[in-house]
């Protein structure tokens, strides 16, 4: 199959409903002409104009209110929050209002199509407020789901599907993962929400993680391959709802799991996943669960800080390790 | 005055049912039988109907937790207003959203927010989409002097005004926060006055004088429709009651209580219509008396409705199927 990298995946997603569906729109800072901070949208200014992939100003609240305003009146916007650390700069709109419209009003507004796009995570040396991984803060928000790729044939498929969902999306994409390719269907794709994947089979041991994360997790799953232990990679791929059956049968069958996450330890999934395992697989592990995670601390500017900071391959070898004895 | 008589006394008779079905649920709060908090417009009535009649039943309207007012105005049904505020299934939003969060969709009404400030933004949204169906409806959205304050005004004006939006931003000053009152926390003498940060007309309107009230909107809407932009309006009014019922109001004196009375809009509208010869005192008795006969049925149909099933609870949380193409 073709191979394009993560960033061409999502634009790609965003070119091919756009040219389905007029109704579908983009508003966002820089996104028009200039083609998004990151470049995610070049070239969709050109081809759709500026009714269709509108600039706005440096406003959050002005951005996801009409975002919602204008899903409340059945148009499919996707607005872009350049970093999710601006999310508490707008985020009323992302607890208290989107999320809660439809039930509030008792189901009178049948449908809420709202993609808000935002990007996360950290080795950009951006400092630490540009580079959290806050995902966590929003799965605490019923009615909102929340996605976040870690390849990119899942990036397009999910955002596909987040896209054509009719309820509010929080779909997450991690700045690191931009430059990374794989293979990515040149049809549409949709990548059903809600479900997990796992993304490289074993029996000795569950990694649990999702994002950029999933990257290193591969890799670290590769070298204990090579140290004969067989670990099995499952990617939440949405973090909202959550996959609980996935993750239960991988530890009904490896009897043993770690969670990584980019978030620092005291935030992010592994508390929910956790919770999870604890409910539907307790009598089945062989092991207390562990969870690789960043240090409960601000991200450092400093690049052997950051590194340091942020979860690791070394830090999974050793938790797995831990595990297996 | 311009309107035919049937127009004149259908304004008359909707700023009586309002003061009466906001009286009615002071008494409930009183009685111990309304759950939650309530905050009435009482005194307010001039607003609500001068601005409600002044629009086609097209245009979009949105207002905060003050204005249940506003749904009788726009012609909603009271029996659901009362069920909906008391938390019945039969309300308009099956009980789920109450007094702070009644919405009445099928009128162009999304009804009362209980943050203050989005509905602001999502404002331009709504009139977004407006403007893109082009059939010169507009987006009105009333908000209190209180939220003036707040970034989201800041905002929205600006978004507005950038995008030309059909928006008719509609500043409530009934001078009081919860207990801040104008003159401690209001940098200008008129909120109107903000308009020029936004270059926007502006304009503060006598808000207890239904015609004077009638007018600025029929003329600031006419401008807004033929595409020349968002306008402040601000309407001057005065709020009998505390900021919720219950508030003892210890930071009015019992003077001021008494001379808002003297500006009371009811009062003096039924004024004018009888001194123009428009009415006589005695159809006005029958339009008050047809009001308490509706506010009884109210009630009643209240009384007679169930609390929400229990599967409620879970029920318009996400649309569950997602779109096909």
């Amino acid at each position: 199959m073709r191979e394009i990298t993560f960033l061409e995946a999502i634009r790609e997603a965003l070119r091919q409903e756009m040219e389905l569906d007029e109704n579908v729109f983009l508003l966002g800072e820089d996104i028009g002409a200039f083609g998004g901070c990151f470049g995610v949208t070049a070239g969709l200014f050109e081809q759709f104009g500026a009714e269709r992939v509108m600039d706005t100003p440096i406003s959050e609240s002005g951005i996801m209110g009409a975002a919602l305003g204008a899903a409340l009146m059945g148009l499919r916007p996707i607005p872009e929050l350049m970093f999710i650390d601006f999310t508490p700069v707008c985020m009323d709109y992302l607890t208290n209002q989107a999320p809660k419209v439809r039930y509030m009003c008792g189901g009178q507004v049948e449908k809420l199509p709202l993609v808000i796009r935002t990007t996360s995570g950290g080795w950009i040396r951006a400092a630490g407020q540009h580079s959290q991984s806050l995902e966590g803060w929003f799965t605490q928000v019923p009615g909102l789901k929340v996605v976040m790729p870690g390849t990119p044939g899942d990036a397009k498929g999910l955002l596909t599907a987040a896209m054509r969902d009719n309820n509010p999306v929080l779909f997450i994409e991690h700045k690191v993962l931009y430059g990374i390719s794989g293979p990515v269907p040149e049809e549409e794709v949709v990548i059903p929400l809600g479900k997990a994947d796992i993304k490289r089979e074993g029996s000795d041991i569950t990694l649990i993680t999702y994002g950029f994360m999933l990257q290193k997790t591969l890799a670290a799953a590769e070298e204990l391959a090579g140290e004969g232990i067989n670990a099995e990679v499952i990617d939440l791929r949405t973090l909202s709802p959550l996959d609980h059956d996935a993750i239960a049968a991988s530890v009904h069958k490896t009897h043993k799991a770690v969670v990584i996450q980019e978030a620092c330890e005291s935030a992010g999934l592994a508390g929910l996943v956790i919770k999870s395992l604890m409910e539907s697989s307790f009598d089945y592990l062989d092991a207390p669960i562990k969870t690789v995670a960043a240090y409960d601390t601000v991200i450092p500017f400093s690049p052997p800080l950051e590194d340091a900071m942020l979860p690791n391959e070394e830090r999974i070898l050793k938790a797995v390790k831990e595990i297996m004895g | 005055m311009q309107l035919p008589k049937e127009k004149l006394l259908e304004m008359y008779q909707k700023m009586f049912k309002i003061r009466i079905f906001e009286e009615s649920l002071a008494e409930g709060v009183t009685a111990g039988t309304l759950p939650g908090f309530v905050h009435l417009g009482v005194g307010q009535e001039a607003v609500m109907v001068g601005v409600a009649s002044a629009l086609r039943a097209t245009d979009w309207i949105s207002g905060t937790h003050r204005e249940h007012g506003l749904m009788i105005a726009r012609d909603a049904d009271m029996n659901r207003m009362r069920a909906e505020i008391y938390g019945k299934v039969t309300g308009y939003c099956k009980g789920k959203g109450g007094s702070m969060h009644l919405a009445v969709f099928d009128k162009c009404a999304p009804g009362c927010n209980g943050i203050l400030g989005p509905n602001q933004t999502i404002n331009n949204g709504i009139a977004l989409a407006l403007k893109k169906k082009g059939e010169g409806n507009i987006a009105v959205v009333m908000f209190g002097d209180g939220a003036s304050h707040r970034g989201d005004f800041h905002e929205a004006l600006n978004l507005a005004s950038c995008w030309k939006l059909p928006s008719l931003a509609i500043c409530v000053n009934n001078e009081y926060g919860i207990s801040g009152c104008v003159d401690e926390v209001c940098s200008v003498e008129d909120i109107s006055a903000r308009s020029i940060g936004y270059g926007i007309p502006g304009l503060t309107v006598d808000g207890n004088d239904v015609m004077a009230v009638y007018e600025a909107v029929t003329e600031t809407a006419k401008s807004i429709r033929e595409g020349k932009g968002p306008v402040l309006l601000e309407l001057k009014t005065t709020r009998y009651r505390g900021h919720f019922e219950g508030d003892p109001q210890a930071y009015r004196t019992p003077e001021e209580l008494e001379g808002l009375k003297k500006r009371d809009a009811i009062v003096r509208f039924g004024k004018e219509l009888v001194e123009q010869g428009i009415a006589t005192e005695k159809e006005l008795e029958e339009l008050r008396d047809q009001a308490q006969i509706a506010l009884q049925e109210a009630i009643d149909f209240e009384e007679k409705s169930e609390y929400p099933p229990m599967e409620e609870i879970f029920t318009d949380l996400y649309y569950e199927e997602g779109r096909a193409i």
